[in-house]
């Protein structure tokens, strides 16, 4: 591509150096060789071979409405058991196209690199990235590159948008949650959040125990398909299975109940929490969601999930209630009960 | 930060003249030393302080005791009337054994 | 996990709370002594589960909370000091001294470190020979084992830039402390399993007698202080004031000789400030002679400290079972985990912390009942 000049093939080589410079983000030529050298060749689709300031995309055939989701990516460490900071990037925006039904179609992608980053380690992130987009049939159309000085970012940062197409006929979001509604979740809790807290604190496990990073739009078409009146889904990240119900408790205003027994977490981190203190209900999670259904589609729901390869754990957690509304409450293992809230301190900082 | 948690002695080792182990706790194996627990063997289990083994799990105690509580459970579903239990080690005595014998400090 | 889940058992848990009802005849109030205890004592629902007559206070047992305002502003004292590491367990960081806390120091230049275990704080020294490293040995009995040997370690490798800043506290005087308290209310103890892991529970023998009252020792899973509340009120309807060992596949009357050994060679008994409670004879742990050169206090000389306490806070009245976290006027207003005014709120431990944390910062009349309808 960039060899078809009048002049002949650029005869200096692309890798001059191995880690990212402050040059890199200045709009010139290390810039220019770091996206055709590096990033455009994995990604590349004709929106982005373009190198337009905007990508203009066509949704074609498909009605219906668009949805449209950003998020930022700090974790640390950028690699972790069971995926990185790219994989992570490109999944958790689809997922938060996925929770209003959308079938994800276009990405932005945006990184923000630290002066001294290896650049085998981007390679390594990039390759992730173009894996990940690969398997959800999501296209990288456009993004930027900027890098700071060594010291004031902390090796990579990374932004990804994410466009969207909902079908005509879904309406999934948190308004519709009504008291009588079946809360389901759909697997073990805890993996990402333990996977990333066995990697920073050295802790030795017994099985793998690896991020469940995941894109779950295909679970969640699977889930409307067999029933499409789903009122709600989340997917639990930061703050876990425990700041999505309680965020939905307090927006409207209803009571939820869950029992804690029927909380499916995986043992190996189910022994991590123990010994760290922690509550795998405020653990995050990248590849999993809760779905609020009314009573009746709450078999096939759960059928629906239990037949995909992602949802395989999933199960009934609890139920929405008119009553104490505003709180959610758990049935401790031993028929006690607690009042479930938001945790309010870093737990665990820079999770995802 | 009396946080104790009971695990299983899955290796032993000798380093600097310390006892040190691996102690799995229900899928999850950490660093433990071993010092405090004289003859620390494989698949006995220790309770775990920061760290450190602060005493043996006595696992004949430990069934013994549950016994009676899982009676207690099981008679409770039965009825309300829950028969008197009986009590677990006596009020201290001068020494020598108990009466339910003679006792290895851990 | 063995020995945890069998202690969470839903009919177990059952009988014990039918049994604790068919027994009470009386009102009673019984004191846990541990942080650990009363924390899964609230998240597990266990005081809401009781008969209406039992009464469950919360003791002094939290370490963090207990720290006094000296020790801490001398522990932010050293952590400010040039080429210092200072390491810690995670509780400590959000305290409260005078002026700030650790986290703050942290963010603005300190080398604060959270470990998990006192030996590692060892290594880091070892791994670091320019630096002093300095590790904050709190703790009660039950830690004095690991922090005894991470000394005597670091004496025995010649680990010269090692030094702990040590704040012990014993819970026998503790107790004794609380029930000579004019106005005490504490009929009866849940005393503390691991405490006596280590120590054994002869100590509290001459308790019992002296102040005649029931101290049960006690585990920690919800089945655990089940039990032991229930001999405790056993004892209680009985009149009987004995010492009786609930958590017996743990705890025997001698405790661990070789831990007690380690502790008596490495520590010897002083008095101890404590936070909120003030001075108590012979209840604390400080460094023998022999390992001066490993103890923080000589090996930093820290001007003489001024310490200045919010006026709101009651963690005091709190920590010898006076009075409730609902009782404080500043409980889940002025004074939350995120901005807390004392220690009782930042330790995870702590009886404030542990009530907001399950959500009982919230008026009686705003909590959640069964038949609330919207």
């Amino acid at each position: 591509m960039s060899s078809e000049t009048p002049f002949g093939a650029c005869p200096v080589p692309f890798v001059d150096t191995d880690e990212i410079l402050l040059g890199h983000g200045s709009g010139g030529k290390l810039t220019a060789r770091l996206i055709e050298g590096l990033i455009l060749p994995a990604l590349r689709n004709p929106a982005l071979d373009a190198l337009d300031d905007q990508a203009i995309v066509s949704l074609d055939g498909e009605g219906g409405r668009l949805a449209f989701t950003t998020d930022s990516y700090v974790v640390t460490p950028i690699f972790f058991p069971g995926g990185d900071i790219g994989e992570l990037a490109v999944n958790g925006t689809i997922n938060d196209l996925a929770m209003g039904g959308a079938r994800p179609r276009f990405l932005s992608l945006a990184f923000i690199l630290e002066e001294g980053l290896p650049l085998a380690d981007l390679t390594r992130i990039i390759e992730s990235v173009r894996r990940a987009a690969l398997r959800a049939e999501v296209a990288v159309v456009t993004g930027d590159t900027k890098v700071v000085g060594r010291g004031s970012g902390d090796k990579i940062f990374i932004n990804t948008s994410g466009i969207g197409v909902v079908p005509p006929g879904i309406e999934l979001s948190s308004r519709r949650v009504a008291p009588g509604d079946a809360v389901l979740l759909s697997g073990t809790v805890g993996d990402h959040g333990i996977a990333i807290m066995s990697r920073r604190e050295g802790l030795e496990l017994d099985g793998p125990i690896e991020s469940d990073t995941a894109p779950l739009h295909e679970l969640v078409a699977s889930a409307l398909r067999a029933y499409p009146d789903i009122h709600a889904m989340r997917d639990p990240t930061r703050g876990g299975v425990a700041a999505t119900l309680v965020e939905i408790a307090t927006r409207r205003r209803l009571g939820i109940e869950i029992d804690e027994t029927a909380i499916p977490v995986k043992d190996t981190v189910r022994g991590a929490c123990e010994i760290l203190g922690l509550d795998p209900l405020l653990v995050a999670n990248e590849g999993k969601l809760v779905a609020f259904v009314p009573e009746q589609g709450s078999e096939p729901v759960l059928g629906a999930l239990r037949s995909h390869p992602l949802g395989q754990g999933a199960c009934r957690i609890g139920t929405v209630t008119a009553r104490h509304p505003g709180f959610v409450t758990v049935r401790t293992s031993i028929g006690g009960e607690r009042i479930l809230d938001l945790p309010y301190g870093e737990s665990l900082p820079r999770i995802c | 930060m009396c946080l104790g948690i009971p695990g299983e002695i899955m290796a032993v080792r000798e380093e600097s003249g310390m006892t040190f182990g691996k102690v799995k706790f229900g899928g999850i194996t950490r660093e433990v030393c071993l010092s405090c627990i004289p003859d620390a063997a494989v698949g006995e289990f220790v309770l775990v302080h920061v760290g450190f083994a602060i005493a043996k799990v006595d696992r004949v105690e430990a069934a013994r005791a549950y016994e009676t509580l899982e009676e207690l459970g099981l008679l409770a579903e039965l009825s309300d009337d829950v028969p008197e239990r009986a009590v677990h080690r006596p009020a201290p005595e001068a020494s020598g054994p108990t009466e339910n014998g003679p006792r290895e400090v851990p | 996990m063995k020995y945890v889940d069998e202690y969470r058992d839903r009919g177990v848990a059952a009988g014990l709370v039918k049994r604790i009802a068919a027994s009470v005849t009386r009102p009673w109030v019984l004191m846990e002594v541990c942080g650990g205890q009363t924390h899964s004592i609230v998240r597990y629902g266990i005081d809401r589960m009781l008969p209406a007559g039992i009464e469950l206070v919360h003791g002094p047992g939290c370490p963090v909370c207990v720290t006094s305002l000296e020790t801490i502003d001398r522990a932010h004292a050293i952590a400010e000091s040039k080429d210092v590491i200072f390491t810690s367990f995670g509780d400590m960081l959000r305290v409260p001294g005078s002026q700030h806390d650790l986290l703050t120091l942290r963010s603005r230049g300190a080398d604060v470190r959270v470990v998990y275990a006192p030996l590692d704080a060892v290594r880091i020294a070892q791994d670091n020979p320019g630096k002093k490293v300095v590790f904050f040995g709190i703790g009660f009995e039950t830690t004095a084992p690991a922090n005894a040997m991470a000394v005597k370690t670091a004496k025995r490798l010649g680990v010269g830039n090692f030094s702990m800043l040590v704040s012990h506290v014993l819970v026998p005087p503790a107790m004794a402390a609380i029930l000579e308290a004019p106005g005490n209310r504490v009929q009866g103890f849940l005393g503390p399993g691991h405490v006596c892991a280590v120590m054994g529970y002869r100590d509290y023998e001459a308790l019992a007698e002296r102040y005649h009252v029931p101290i049960v020792i006690t585990g920690f899973e919800p089945v655990d202080l089940l039990d032991g509340i229930h001999l405790a009120v056993r004892q209680l309807e009985a009149g009987r004031a004995d010492v009786e060992n609930q958590y017996v596949r743990t705890v025997v009357r001698d405790g661990n000789q070789l831990a007690r050994d380690l502790v008596s060679e490495v520590f010897e008994v002083v008095d101890r400030k404590w936070r909120g409670i003030g001075t108590i004879a012979q209840s604390g742990y400080r460094l023998r002679d022999e390992f001066r050169e490993h103890d923080a206090e000589s090996v930093f000389a820290v001007e003489a400290i001024e310490t200045s306490e919010s006026s709101q806070c009651i963690s005091g009245l709190i920590l010898r079972g006076v009075k409730k976290p609902g009782d404080c006027s500043a409980f889940g207003k002025q004074c939350t985990p995120r901005s807390p005014l004392g220690a009782t709120m930042v330790s995870a431990e702590g009886a404030c912390a542990a009530y907001y944390q399950y959500g009982r910062y919230l008026r009686a009349d705003e909590r959640p009942r069964e038949n609330d309808v919207v």
